[in-house]
């Protein structure tokens, strides 16, 4: 059998301050296959976002492996792991923190085109107009600041910066906790679209089980920089085996109209 | 922008500081339309007292010269080296700021060590040392200046370019493979820089008086008028024509008011925008 398009075997990471170390990340295992949402579901503190970033190598485990499309992600620096980049990309909480207060939607998707030589200078308009197009926006965007649009707004050209590199997989930090219910079931909508028409993996980390629940394929569930347990997403809900899944899953609201 | 020019023009001192350096700018560029002669060479007699001859409103110096003349040039040379010491050394520091600040590790410790050993040396010391080996001309009194004033720039942008690292775009900008001189320069010092600004106006009166005090001590460019060099040559007879000393060190006083009170203004106008944000 073909080996899973991310492979993470025993990562590990601890932050050292002068007087405690806090393990984020305490041999933790998983993996994904191309086109497939894990959800990384966990309560504050539980090691979710390190292993979001120690994916995107924007934070260096202390040990373990992983693997990408059989390649050893971990071994490669510099210019290497810039090329690799664009198979990877991500998406972050805060929409806003996530750009430049200076940039201009169209310049935030000109770069990762021009980086990756996606396009050539004087076709890269036309290409974030229909990556603009692709998220849902109209394409006169690109000219406007980042900071002039709404945060639903900002949060598809997060979306659409990912996209421009064609990546297989992309790491969404939370990526909806911070908007609005109504803006937060259309965001959901536009990632399975994307999905379903590009074969695009997810990881999705929330520590929502509720909108986990609509978007991922398997959970799995961290507390205290471990993986406590994983599953078929209507499995784990249904019937959480861990302590963390069954406070997670009775945390959910439900309304009882009986 | 447009609230931050508002702010400004609200604040006292910025407005005050405005209308000075406005005067200035304007002595400045005037002189050589109202002045198109050698503000050096001699118009009249000797030691001609201010207000006692219409041609020359502010008298004469021991040689002959016009003052009036010779303040209106001696404004350009000030603001020339004053506005270039203080870009050349916010252009350094900031460079140096950044790159120290985000490469971090041990090139930061070796840039931080070098900005150490200039700032332990008065910046007036250093431009002396400096001036008298390699000879007094404009340009490298500007860069002995900017040698002594780099080091304030330097610490600031290092500082805020230290938090600016940690910010979600800049790991934005590494997850689309941006390279790391890029992130610095274009997603980091632009985001630094406005901080550093404030310190213009410090630099700039600072470096319009150690022009000056250069000047005074004969080291200062010999082939123009500066304020310094008409109070050293007035100090010869400073008990006879005391006014040969007091007319340029007038200009010197309100110059570098000028430019505190405005930096004061924009300093104003920037923390009610920051507030904002």
């Amino acid at each position: 059998m073909r080996e899973p398009f991310v492979v993470a075997e025993g990562l590990r990471k601890t932050f050292r301050s002068r007087e405690r170390a806090v393990i984020a990340l305490d041999d933790v295992s998983f993996s994904l296959a191309r086109g497939e949402t894990l959800g990384l579901v966990g309560p504050s503190g539980s090691g979710k976002s390190t292993l979001a970033r120690a994916l995107m190598r924007l934070v260096e485990p202390d040990g373990g492996s992983i693997r990408i499309d059989g390649e050893d992600w971990l071994g490669l620096s510099g210019k290497a792991l810039r090329r690799r980049r664009g198979a990877i990309q991500m998406v972050f909480q805060d929409p806003l923190a996530a750009f430049n207060p200076r940039a201009t939607i169209g310049g935030a998707l000109d770069d990762p085109l021009r980086i990756h030589g996606m396009a050539d200078r004087g076709e890269r308009p036309r290409r974030i107009a229909e990556l603009l197009e692709r998220v849902g926006l109209p394409s006169g965007f690109a000219q406007r600041a980042v900071h002039e649009v709404s945060g639903g707004q900002r949060q598809r050209v997060a979306i659409a910066r990912a996209l421009a590199t064609r990546p297989a997989l992309i790491v969404l930090d939370e990526a909806v906790s911070a908007l609005d219910v109504s803006v937060r079931g259309r965001i959901l909508e536009l990632l399975a679209d994307l999905q379903k028409s590009d074969g695009i993996a997810f990881v999705f980390v929330s520590h929502d089980l509720a909108v986990v629940r609509v978007i991922a394929h398997r959970v799995a569930v961290m507390d205290a920089g471990r993986i406590v347990e994983t599953g078929n997403t209507p499995d784990v809900i249904a019937n959480p085996q861990s302590a963390t899944g069954r406070a997670l899953v009775a945390a959910v609201p439900t309304l009882n109209l009986g | 922008m447009k609230r931050f020019v508002l702010r400004f023009l609200r604040s006292p001192e910025g407005v005050a500081g405005l209308i000075l350096l406005s005067c200035l700018v304007a002595m400045a560029l005037l002189a050589p339309v109202l002045f198109p002669r050698d503000p050096l060479a001699i118009v009249g007699r000797p030691l001609t007292a201010p207000f006692t001859d219409a041609s020359l409103p502010l008298g004469t110096d021991r040689l002959g010269r016009d003052v009036l003349a010779g303040l209106m040039h001696g404004a350009r040379a000030s603001l020339l080296v004053g506005i270039f010491a203080a870009l050349v050394a916010i252009l350094v520091g900031a460079v140096v700021g950044t790159v120290a600040g985000f490469a971090g590790g041990l090139i930061d410790e070796a840039l931080m060590r070098v900005v150490d050993a200039f700032q332990i040396v008065p910046g007036f010391l250093l431009a002396l040392a400096f001036v008298s080996v390699t000879g007094p001309s404009l340009p490298v009194i500007v860069f002995a200046i900017a040698l002594g004033a780099w080091t304030g720039p330097a610490r600031l942008a290092r500082a805020e370019v230290l938090s600016i690292r940690e910010r979600d775009y800049v790991a934005a900008a590494r997850v689309i493979g941006m390279h790391p001189a890029e992130i610095a320069f274009k997603e980091v010092l632009p985001n630094a820089l406005p901080p550093v600004l404030a310190l213009v106006s410090v630099i700039v009166a600072s470096a319009v008086l150690i022009e000056a005090a250069l000047s005074f001590l004969n080291l200062g460019d010999p082939n123009i008028v500066t304020w310094g060099s008409m109070i050293a040559e007035g100090r010869n007879v400073l008990r006879t024509a005391p006014y040969l000393s007091i007319v340029p060190g007038f200009g010197l006083v309100l110059t570098v008011l000028g430019v505190y009170l405005f930096g004061e203004g924009l300093v104003e106008g920037m923390a009610h925008r920051r507030r904002r944000q």
